[in-house]
């Protein structure tokens, strides 16, 4: 680790979360532990046909069970308005206006919502409830072959191309021609989406747990036609979200029953229903070309993805994306593609386009240092681009190299023998294996109040969210810096939508976001204070407002960088694979709070564990359902399956940004399942194209083999 | 006569006696969330697959969610909130607050009540899948990192917060040692530092091996 610069006050050191003693008490309230009075609790209903129209839903019987209030569905419900355009500037997934029409597009589409005095009594109503269809033909079937396959922008161009492929390839020394392919994968992040909705004093006051509080509430208002300043949306504790705590069926559901009864309502999605509701990483079929000269030098390099999204919504992951980034070649293809099925709609999940796609990308720039028989960091060193591959932009700042460097000195990978199944361990064929990672760094328009009280402390407010990544503790670092006062001084209140608009945790965007709010907002607020007038009984109080400032800033590439390592150990008679060490040296911007800085970069590395060797959604072609959709049948990483994960970072702040941030909550999982795949391939000789590498996978490939 | 469908029961919580009605159908994970506010007790699955719901009974972890509320009258349950004693928190909160043993915090009530337990179940001399020499005049194993881990894994974090939450109960766990012996080397070896000395460690060997 560089020494990092400029160190003042309280960002850069360590300190535990500011709400930390609530966590490990259970004090800390989530969604569905704030109690109210009249309460009462709705439980989804979910279709099981995968294609087709209600013909009826027999809610009578259902109505004369115990304790059940309504039932609501497209016959009853409420009128809503999915036609608009959200604070991200993107029409909504029409799976979020629920009940509207007798229209089934996939297995688990919502179809009807049991309100009851108590949770029992709803979740017993809402499983006798009878519903019968009118079923047809679903189409679950995703391949390479589809026909119908269409490129799709997303939040990047489809299709960037330059040179031409066809003839680099052709005069390239070295050819490598592969396809790889991810399974749909679901963040199951460990608290289920929960709302409680309720009318008090004519606002709509919603306690949810989200990414985004500002955001979700100007999706309920414009949904259900409100007037902005008469919804509330809090979140104020977030069991994680990984992409997943948007507007859902839960936070509507629960504002169609509260407004119709007149009374507090909550839904909560049990794991099961997640799986349908909750949204999930699309599978992936990529397939990599890469042309080369005999010392590894790029001369063509095409990236084609293509990912499935549901008949009601156009979302693509965008995993040809990742190398506009990372390599430039004398002709350079991405393409990224979509196929429409009967199928919930996908969305983004850690990473999204940069997690498949940099398997696939880091394992066919594996298979081409293979092939040139030259060292694989060397042959990225040899190939970094020294402005934007497509672009053409300056880098705002590039430290991959430094990454490797770092990386492979306390990896111990100079005295790495490259041959592949040379080294063992009893049983346990060993190898390691390396893979280079970038993440966009960005900037949403957020707004901050900040408050010197008269008792000299501080208050922050700022609708913020932290779903587990630090950044209530970060901010209030921030905060303290920016104040010239000490962390203690500081109150930062989060998790509210009355606060204002603000970025959503996403994108590896919220911390640097709501930091450049407060920053601007601190400035101001120290020039009002020392301009000397003392401190009103209600304090001083400054708004900041970021939108023209990042409006303001260069076109340039921005990106985090990192390097990432893998030692696994392979049981060639079981096919088990286990990880025995992961390093990742990141360059990504400031580091404001070294502690769980650690734990952000560490989580997605454990991710790419989980990534590369277990997590796999598994739909049945006749039911258009999914098989197991529960954490047994889904497996996530559990405490044995991680061994000791060390994430570290080199000097690299951000030369644009008031603090240096770039982003940290998604890089961790960049190339992670790729440096995995490497050391397999390393340990067995043989190449693993498909994700997760699970142990009949291994068998079925054998070791020594050329490919699996 | 339909036979009745709720009852009125008496749960010893964290020291205290509490009486209520309950649905039969009410497993102890709702009664202690939704009827006596005990919401640290957390609902991630429920159906015993994530460990969120972790809680103690007669001294036991148990997934809570599994658990009727009914079943458990008479028996003594400890939750997260009775945990600490006072403004004190317990050794494992503690070490969960220094080391961030967490993230989100939805799993940590859950592992938090686990790791006493593991700590507990260690010092008793229970062997894990993971034990090497199990006969009983062995005695308990030492408290490795992969001891922890194998322990530990009806706990799921998403967040991935696994490497601190194992040296968290490492630290927890050498802290109890220390306080009661003279100490075990092992687990003393066990905090952030060490682990990361040993994980240097194996790297030098791996480069060793490989050249």
């Amino acid at each position: 680790m560089t020494a990092p610069t400029a160190l003042r006050g309280a960002v850069g050191t360590a300190h535990a979360r500011v709400e930390g003693r609530d966590k490990v008490t259970g004090a800390a309230r989530y969604a569905a532990e704030i109690p109210f009075a009249e309460l009462a609790h709705g439980w989804l209903v979910l279709s099981t046909a995968a294609r087709g129209r209600i013909r009826s839903v027999e809610a009578g019987p259902v109505l004369d069970m115990p304790g059940v209030l309504t039932v609501l569905h497209h016959g009853t419900a409420p009128r809503v308005d999915s036609e608009y355009i959200g604070m991200l500037g993107v029409p909504p997934d029409p799976s979020v206006a629920l009940f509207q029409n007798d229209r089934v597009p996939h297995a688990g589409w919502p179809v009807a919502l049991v309100v009851a005095e108590t949770s029992e009594q709803a979740r017993e109503a809402a499983e006798a409830l009878v519903v019968h269809y009118e079923e047809e033909p679903h189409d679950i079937g995703f391949d390479a072959g589809r026909t119908d396959a269409y490129p799709v922008d997303g939040h990047m161009p489809a299709v960037t191309e330059k040179g031409d492929l066809a003839a680099r390839l052709a005069e390239s020394a070295v050819v490598v021609d592969a396809e790889y392919t991810t399974p749909e994968e679901h963040h199951n992040p460990m608290e289920p989406h929960a709302a409680t909705a309720r009318w008090d004093g004519g606002r709509l006051d919603v306690v949810d747990s989200n990414q985004g509080s500002t955001w979700v509430a100007d999706e309920l208002c414009k949904l259900f036609s409100l007037d902005p300043a008469s919804v509330r949306v809090r979140s104020e504790h977030v069991g994680g979200g990984f992409g997943s705590k948007g507007v859902r069926a839960h936070q509507v559901a629960a504002v169609m029953a509260s407004t119709l009864l007149q009374r507090p309502v909550r839904v909560v999605l049990t794991r099961r229903q997640m799986f349908s509701l909750a949204g999930y990483r699309s599978p992936t079929i990529q397939r990599v070309r890469l042309g080369a000269d005999p010392d590894g030098r790029l001369r063509a390099l095409e990236h084609e993805s293509l990912s499935l999204t549901s008949t009601v919504y156009e979302f693509v992951e965008p995993s040809a994306g990742v190398a506009r980034a990372m390599y430039d070649a004398d002709a350079h293809r991405t393409a990224n593609q979509v196929v429409r099925l009967d199928v919930p709609t996908p969305t983004w999940m850690r990473a999204p386009g940069e997690a498949p796609g940099s398997f696939a990308l880091e394992s066919a720039l594996d298979e081409l240092a293979e092939k040139c028989r030259i060292d694989p960091i060397a042959l990225r060193v040899r190939n970094e681009p020294g402005t934007g591959p497509v672009s053409g932009l300056p880098f705002s700042s590039r430290n991959l190299v430094a990454c490797f460097e770092e990386g492979a000195r306390r990896f111990g990978w100079a005295d790495r023998d490259p041959r592949p199944g040379m080294r063992r361990d009893g049983r346990w064929l060993l190898g390691t294996g390396t893979a280079a990672a970038s993440f966009p760094a960005g900037a949403g328009p957020s707004t901050a109040a900040l408050t010197a009280e008269a008792d000299g402390s501080f208050t922050v407010r700022i609708a913020a969210s932290d779903i587990g990544t630090g950044a209530r503790t970060a901010l209030t670092l921030i905060a303290a810096d920016a104040l010239e006062t000490a962390p203690e001084r500081v109150r930062v209140r989060i998790g509210d939508s009355d606060f204002g608009p603000a970025m959503i945790a996403g994108g590896s965007m919220g911390t640097r976001s709501w930091a450049w709010a407060i920053t601007v907002a601190a400035g101001e607020l120290r020039e009002r204070l020392a301009a000397g007038n003392g401190i009103p009984p209600e304090g001083v109080t400054v708004r900041s407002d970021t939108t023209a400032a990042i409006g303001a800033l260069a076109q340039k590439e921005r990106h985090s960088f990192g390097a990432q390592f893998a030692e696994v150990a392979v049981d060639a008679g079981t096919g088990e694979v286990r990880v025995r060490r992961m390093l990742g040296i990141f360059a990504a911007g400031r580091i404001v709070n070294p502690l769980t800085a650690r734990g952000q970069l560490v989580g997605g590395m454990t991710w790419g564990i989980s990534m590369a060797l277990h997590e796999e959604a598994v739909r049945d072609r006749v039911s258009g359902g999914h098989v197991g959709a529960d954490l047994a049948g889904y497996h996530v990483a559990s405490h044995a399956d991680v061994p000791h994960i060390e994430a570290d970072w080199i000097d690299d702040p951000d030369p644009d940004d008031p603090v240096g941030i770039k982003g940290i909550g998604e890089i961790g999982i960049v190339g992670a399942a790729a440096a995995i795949a490497n050391a397999v391939r390393h340990a067995t000789g043989v190449r693993h194209r498909s994700l997760p590498i699970r142990p009949d996978r291994v068998l079925a490939a054998g070791t020594g083999a050329q490919d699996a | 006569m339909t036979p009745p469908t709720s009852s009125a029961i008496t749960l010893h919580i964290n020291g205290e006696k509490r009486t209520l009605p309950v649905d039969h159908r009410t497993t102890l994970l709702d009664a202690l969330r939704e009827k006596l506010d005990l919401t640290g007790t957390k609902k991630g699955c429920d159906q015993g697959q994530c460990g969120a719901c972790t809680v103690l009974l007669d001294g036991r972890r148990t997934v809570s969610c599994l658990q009727l509320a009914v079943a458990a009258e008479g028996r003594e349950i400890t939750t997260i909130e009775g945990m600490a004693e006072g403004d004190r928190l317990h050794p494992v909160q503690q070490a969960f607050l220094d080391l961030d043993g967490y993230q989100c915090g939805y799993c940590t009530p859950g592992q938090i009540c686990s790791a006493v337990a593991v700590i507990e179940e260690h010092a008793a001399g229970w062997p894990s899948a993971v034990t090497d020499d199990v006969r009983p005049e062995a005695g308990p194993p030492p408290l490795t990192p992969e001891e922890i881990r194998e322990r530990m894994s009806g706990n799921l974090c998403r967040c991935g917060a696994y490497v601190s939450i194992v040296e968290a109960v490492a630290r927890a766990a050498a802290g109890r040692t220390t306080a009661e012996s003279a100490g075990h080397p092992t687990v003393e070896a066990a905090g952030r530092t060490a682990v990361e000395a040993a994980g240097r460690a194996t790297a030098a060997k791996a480069g060793e091996a490989a050249a």
